[in-house]
């Protein structure tokens, strides 16, 4: 079947000479959209190419611990929206459980580094294949439902590995874990005294993750993911095998989340099950996406750049978590966005380039449809 | 030339109570036009889902090209060839319009660059290239019923079904689609269209099934048909039903 003849190659035979030179012309158009297609390409790498090093640049003028911590939470929550956008925002199946994944990224490379002496560099991979199956395993009985389900079950089963951990008594129960501490070293990803280290390693994950989605948005999964979000039925219609789709979705964008997981963990060397397993954990890896752009390549970082600092400042301000004021902070987030701009803080920036496109576009549509 | 390419034998669909498809039995033969008339609610769109797989059947089997595929997936009906539109449209509305083609495209082209050229050569087959980087939102709904027929080519379907692929548009615009629908055919393309208005496929098409009540009431020659007593009662029917 597939050597089926294309169609708009196999007419020439037949079309007089004319018609062959409109051809030869067309075909040129299409190198030419091709190739501006590409350079679109080019220029979002370049975009985040010199984000990158004005980032790494930043701890030469920011020498404030505080504020480095701040870097690192914004760019570790960056990259963990990005990890959540390719399931939420591409594959458009929203989980408010993603806690899981971080809590099995943070206990999994922990356990190993405190009772095995493994790097928490293994550690990480371990704990994000371990995540990608239980991704799996979610996805499996909930993917085949339609409607809202598979969100409901994502809070459920984040809530029961939650209550699992804080009665797990190897794993420190509620108490939680401390890493001991010992010299500073890249192996084992600890530096008692200098933050810088996290910066980078941040800014390393936050790349990673937008490079991971970068080349999705042009890969087969990711058109396949988007068709699946915007309509299932006519994605499958157009060979689409949707089931397979949402689990590639939730097995890669778990994969991540983990590893932002063992990162934390290393990252504040104490870890309990509230602290990397609980809802609002959830909601604080979902936010930044839905702040800045669902589905969008640049929405997860931008909203992480509003929301994270945000947090971190009226945490300090109004002393720590837990009196629910970040809770209501990030509801009265969404409502505003739901209301003002559902699609995000980065239409704020196609907004005014399209809008001289399209009036060019529209003056002269058939120009270039027959020549 | 007149292999079989589709037969639909004794299909029937039930939706509750409802039968839809009463025991529906036709053949499509590679390389015609057929057209699947009927007045509305005659079971077209149906049998439409039933043959690309949307949903299975109550009872009865389809076979394409040789092969029994009564059981099979939407998508596994994609890969052997069947390739369909939606009566009502189904654009994927967050991406631009030859993204939209380029997911039919990656049915058989495994790179995206690959897929984007077979998708900009099927946009200028089917006169969006001019639009292929609009939004498919923004399309006018004409151009939408053309974007689901690009989407569909760039499967390289055998069988294209197009469910009411002509409604709605102005007679230029009919022309041009019918005009489409011919350069179709003449790339080796088998073709059901679905369509209720008689007078737009009649001239179009080689044969004719007339679906009334979820049953194969006539089938044969268009001029056969347009004076066939139970066709013009159905449709002459329809209309008091529905006055
Ligand atoms: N998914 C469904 N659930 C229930 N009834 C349906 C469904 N699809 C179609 N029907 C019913 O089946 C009959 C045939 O519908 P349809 O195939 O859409 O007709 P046509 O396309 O010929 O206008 C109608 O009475 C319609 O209401
Ligand atoms: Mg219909």
């Amino acid at each position: 079947m597939a050597s089926q003849e294309l169609p708009g190659r196999d007419s020439s035979a037949v079309a007089p000479r004319a018609e062959a030179g409109g051809r030869e012309r067309e075909r040129i158009d299409h190198d030419a959209s091709l190739g501006s297609f590409a350079r679109r390409r080019h220029r979002k790498l370049a975009v985040a190419a010199l984000t990158t090093v004005a980032i790494a640049l930043l701890p030469l003028v920011i020498h404030d611990v505080y504020l480095q911590n701040i870097i690192v939470l914004t760019l570790m929550y960056a990259a963990l929206s990005q990890s959540w956008n390719i399931l939420g925002g591409y594959c458009g199946q929203i989980s408010l459980g993603h806690a899981i994944y971080f809590g099995i990224g943070a206990y999994v490379s922990t356990l190993l580094f405190v009772h095995a002496g493994l790097t928490p560099w293994l550690g990480m991979l371990i704990g994000g294949v371990f995540a990608a199956l239980v991704a799996l395993a979610l996805g499996y009985p909930f993917f085949r439902l339609r409607g809202h389900y598979f969100t409901i079950a994502t809070i459920v089963v984040a809530e029961t590995g939650l209550l699992l951990m804080l009665n797990w008594d190897f794993a420190g129960g509620a108490q939680g874990i401390q890493i001991p501490y010992g010299p500073d070293s890249w192996a084992h990803l600890q530096f008692a005294r200098d933050k810088l280290p996290y910066v980078y390693f941040a800014l390393g994950f936050a790349l990673l993750t937008w490079l991971v989605t970068f080349l999705i948005e042009d890969s087969r999964w990711g058109y396949w993911w988007r068709a699946v979000k915007d309509n299932a039925e006519a994605a499958e219609s157009l060979g689409v095998v949707v089931f397979r789709s949402k689990m590639a979705a939730a097995a890669l964008s778990a994969f991540f989340t983990a590893i932002g997981g063992s990162f934390y963990a290393a990252f504040v060397s104490y870890i309990d099950p509230d602290s990397v397993m609980g809802f609002q954990l959830s909601l604080l890896i979902a936010l930044p996406a839905v702040l800045g752009g669902i589905g969008t390549l640049w929405g997860p970082a931008l909203g992480a750049l509003v929301l994270i600092p945000l947090t971190e400042l009226t945490r300090s301000y109004f002393g720590g978590s837990g009196n629910g004021l970040d809770l209501i902070i990030y509801g009265v987030l969404i409502m505003v966005i739901a209301l003002a701009r559902p699609e995000g803080l980065t239409s704020l920036f196609g907004r005014t380039r399209k809008a001289r496109a399209t009036p060019q576009a529209r003056a002269n549509p058939e120009a270039r449809a027959n020549p | 030339m007149s292999a079989r390419l589709l037969e639909v034998r004794n299909v029937t669909r039930r939706f509750g109570g409802l039968v839809a498809n009463a025991d529906v039995s036709l053949v499509v033969d590679e390389g015609e036009i057929l057209g699947l008339i009927g007045p509305n609610g005659a079971g077209k769109s149906t049998l439409f889902n039933l043959i690309a797989g949307l949903y299975p059947p109550s009872s009865g089997s389809i076979v394409f090209a040789g092969e029994e595929i009564t059981r099979l997936s939407a998508p596994a009906r994609c890969a052997l060839g069947i390739a369909r539109t939606f009566q009502v449209v189904r654009s994927f509305d967050s991406m631009s319009v030859v993204e939209n083609v380029v997911v039919g495209a990656l049915m058989r082209h495994a790179g995206a660059r690959e897929a984007r050229l077979k998708a900009l050569e099927t946009l200028e087959l089917t006169g969006l290239i001019g639009r292929a980087n609009a939004p498919a939102v923004a399309l006018t709904p004409p151009e939408k019923r053309r974007l689901e027929i690009a989407r569909a080519l760039a499967t390289h379907p055998k069988l294209l079904l197009l469910d009411e692929a002509l409604a709605g548009l102005t007679p230029s615009e009919a022309r041009e689609g019918v005009e489409l629908v011919r350069r179709i055919r003449e790339r080796g393309i088998t073709i059901v269209m679905v369509e209720h208005v008689m007078e737009v496929v009649m001239p179009l098409v080689d044969r004719a099934v007339v679906l009334d009540l979820g049953k194969v009431l006539a089938q044969g020659l268009p001029a056969e048909l347009v004076r066939d007593e139970r066709v013009i009662e159905a449709y002459l029917g329809a209309r008091h039903r529905a006055a």
